[in-house]
């Protein structure tokens, strides 16, 4: 599904060219759950960028759902996120005018699905979460938790490929962590390939297989590794 | 589109007052255009109306008493002009256009009925109204060159003749009027604004009837002649009168003796007069105009600014750079058109209302007669405000389509 070879990022501050990621070598198969860990500055943002199309490598081979993601024009880019991609955030990013159905069904208005079948199916997806009655609630109506299901719910209804989720549980406590966490496995018991950002070790222990970055490099030897240092 | 739409009425519902100030600014700039434009225009027409219905290149020529001592010819001499003067100019003069003369008998007894007048009663022939082509002709026709020639009783009378000798409803076509005892058939009906309409209380009869059956011989009163397109009145009028001083051993240093009046002066004048008034109208609206553009500029900016985060999460779910651009344009476009048309709608019924209100109160200024506003210039001026107004919105939704979607979504916000 997700195949990464000798991927390379640099970015430009000023004078200097900081050299983000130095040779990234990834394979992630179709319905895995895996999650990718590591200290601010080892470059998993930038990684997570890549994966999601929302910035483009300098070096190497990305190849997503069998194609080349490689010098993509906006218009482009924008379409494979909508089609392959689905993001949950840390901070859960609904659109704080729109209610729970409106900002589930928003990732089909840019498919220019008409609005009563966006409709339906967003409303399928929020049972699917378990919050049909709170399709109406505006954001600010909603507890962290029933927020962050309303983001998956609005990250799965395009049926992507892949589900990247940024922090997903960073700004819950651990009670709406564990119901959070129940919510994307239930998902990936369905059949769906999840990548999982996080620095939590108890996150990351849910999950198939850990993923370790240091300094732009994927640390081969993290079984015996220390907890990272939380930042 | 619908749910376009919406969306942008959401964010403007958002920023109430904001919107509502922003749209303001292109209101009183579009309205001020209109209003000023309505205005000037008022003036002009108020100007020009004071020019009657003479077109703007006429020039009049009639005669005084010598003042100056010529070829053995003492002071005091009155020069008469006579229809040789007429083919004179007509044969050695270039660029005349039209050249007539109108005798004048002064006031003849009119009689319709049991009805009578006293009007003044002029000699022409079929050139004078080619010269005096603003006079619109009410009913009927004017002298035609074939009542000249054949000497017919004729009679082209004026509003106020008519007026008062048929009632303001009457039909005079084809009536016969008798004036100093002679029969003439009304054939047209002329309506002349000069010197506040009294030169309607005028008949005129084909030069050859004034002349031979009046028995005035064949004297011309007042000489009007208008240049060719591309001639300069003011040379023509001096070669006329050059020519007539000549003729009647004249002076050419006499100023009373041959006298004029060229209405391309005044015009010229006014005309200037107007250039640099509009000017200035369109300097001061085109700036309040700007003023409202720069304010949707900085509105844009700010909303661009505000709406970082939300941009950078449409981006991540598949808004493509253009759905983001032609949304904030939209909504760019949708308060300057809605308010650029609220002002066009204000503006023009302001001066409407100013117009009707002068009609109805019958007050006549000089200055100030009929504001109106030219639809072509107002539908203009609103196009020009709402391509502007885009282009305002573009650099700012530019701008915001290379937004980072993680970088945005970073923000606080």
């Amino acid at each position: 599904m997700i195949k990464l070879n000798n991927i390379h990022k640099y970015y430009q501050t000023g004078e200097q060219s900081i050299h983000v990621l130095k040779g990234i070598d990834l394979h992630i198969k179709e319905g895995e759950l895996v999650s990718i860990m590591g200290s601010s500055g080892s470059g998993k943002s930038t990684l997570l960028n890549i994966l999601g199309v929302l910035d483009s490598h300098d070096a190497g081979h990305y190849h997503l759902a069998g194609q080349e993601i490689k010098h993509l024009k906006e218009r482009h880019a924008a379409h494979l996120r909508n089609a392959l991609i689905g993001f949950v955030f840390q901070s859960f990013n609904l659109l704080p005018f729109k209610n729970a159905l409106e900002n589930v069904a928003l990732p089909l208005y840019y498919q220019k699905m008409g609005r009563k079948e966006r409709n339906r199916r967003a409303a399928q997806y929020l049972e699917m979460v378990g919050l049909s009655d709170r399709a109406g609630h505006m954001p600010n109506q909603l507890s962290g938790g029933q927020k962050q299901r309303v983001a998956i719910a609005r990250a799965l209804v395009t049926q992507p490929k892949v589900i990247l989720a940024d922090e997903p549980t960073g700004a819950l406590d651990s009670q709406t962590t564990a119901e959070v966490m129940e919510v994307l496995k239930h998902f990936h018991g369905l059949g769906n390939t999840i990548v999982i950002v996080t620095h939590e070790q108890d996150i990351a222990n849910q999950t198939q297989r850990q993923i370790h970055l240091r300094d732009g490099l994927i640390d081969t030897a993290d079984a015996a590794m220390t907890p990272e240092v939380v930042v | 589109m619908i749910d376009g739409l919406q969306e942008i009425l959401y964010t403007l519902k958002q920023n109430k007052l904001r919107t509502a100030l922003t749209a303001f600014g292109v209101f009183w700039g579009i309205f001020m255009l209109i209003f000023l434009l309505g205005a000037g225009r008022g003036m002009q027409n108020g100007v020009i109306d004071s020019f009657a219905d003479n077109a703007l290149d006429t020039i009049i020529i009639w005669s005084g008493t010598t003042s100056v001592a010529h070829n053995g010819q003492g002071l005091g001499r009155r020069v008469s002009y006579t229809d040789d003067d007429i083919e004179a100019i007509r044969h050695h003069i270039d660029g005349v256009r039209f050249v007539t003369g109108a005798n004048s008998m002064g006031q003849g007894t009119v009689v319709y009925g049991s009805k009578t007048g006293f009007f003044d009663v002029y000699g022409i022939d079929d050139t004078y109204f080619k010269i005096r082509d603003q006079v619109p002709i009410r009913a009927g026709r004017t002298i035609q060159i074939l009542d000249q020639e054949q000497t017919r009783k004729v009679a082209v009378i004026g509003s106020a003749v008519r007026d008062r000798l048929f009632g303001h409803d009457g039909n005079p076509i084809g009536a016969m009027i008798r004036v100093n005892n002679i029969n003439l058939t009304v054939v047209g009906v002329f309506h002349d604004r000069n010197n506040n309409g009294r030169d309607s209380e005028r008949l005129f009869v084909p030069y050859s009837t004034f002349t031979k059956t009046f028995g005035r011989g064949n004297q011309v009163h007042v000489i009007w002649a208008r240049p060719d397109a591309n001639v300069d009145g003011k040379v023509l009028e001096e070669n006329i009168i050059e020519l007539l001083k000549k003729r009647h051993n004249v002076s050419p240093d006499d100023r009373r003796a041959i006298q004029s009046f060229n209405f391309a002066e005044p015009a010229k004048m006014v005309k200037g007069m107007f250039v640099a008034i509009n000017a200035l109208i369109w300097f001061v609206g085109l700036g309040t105009l700007t003023a409202g553009i720069v304010g949707i500029s900085n509105i844009m900016i700010i909303t661009v600014k505000e709406r970082t985060r939300e941009i950078g999460i449409r981006k991540a779910l598949g808004a493509t750079p253009f759905s983001i651009v032609s949304t904030l344009l939209m909504e760019s476009i949708l308060v300057t058109g809605f308010a650029g048309y609220m002002g066009l709608v204000v503006g023009v019924g302001i001066v409407e209302l100013m117009a009707y209100g002068l009609e109805v109160s019958g007050a006549k200024m000089d200055f100030f007669q009929r504001p109106e506003v030219d639809f072509q210039v107002a539908v203009t001026a609103l196009v020009l405000l709402v391509v502007v107004g885009t282009l305002a919105g573009l650099i700012p939704a530019i701008r915001a389509a290379k937004i980072a979607p993680v970088e945005a979504m970073r923000s606080d916000g």
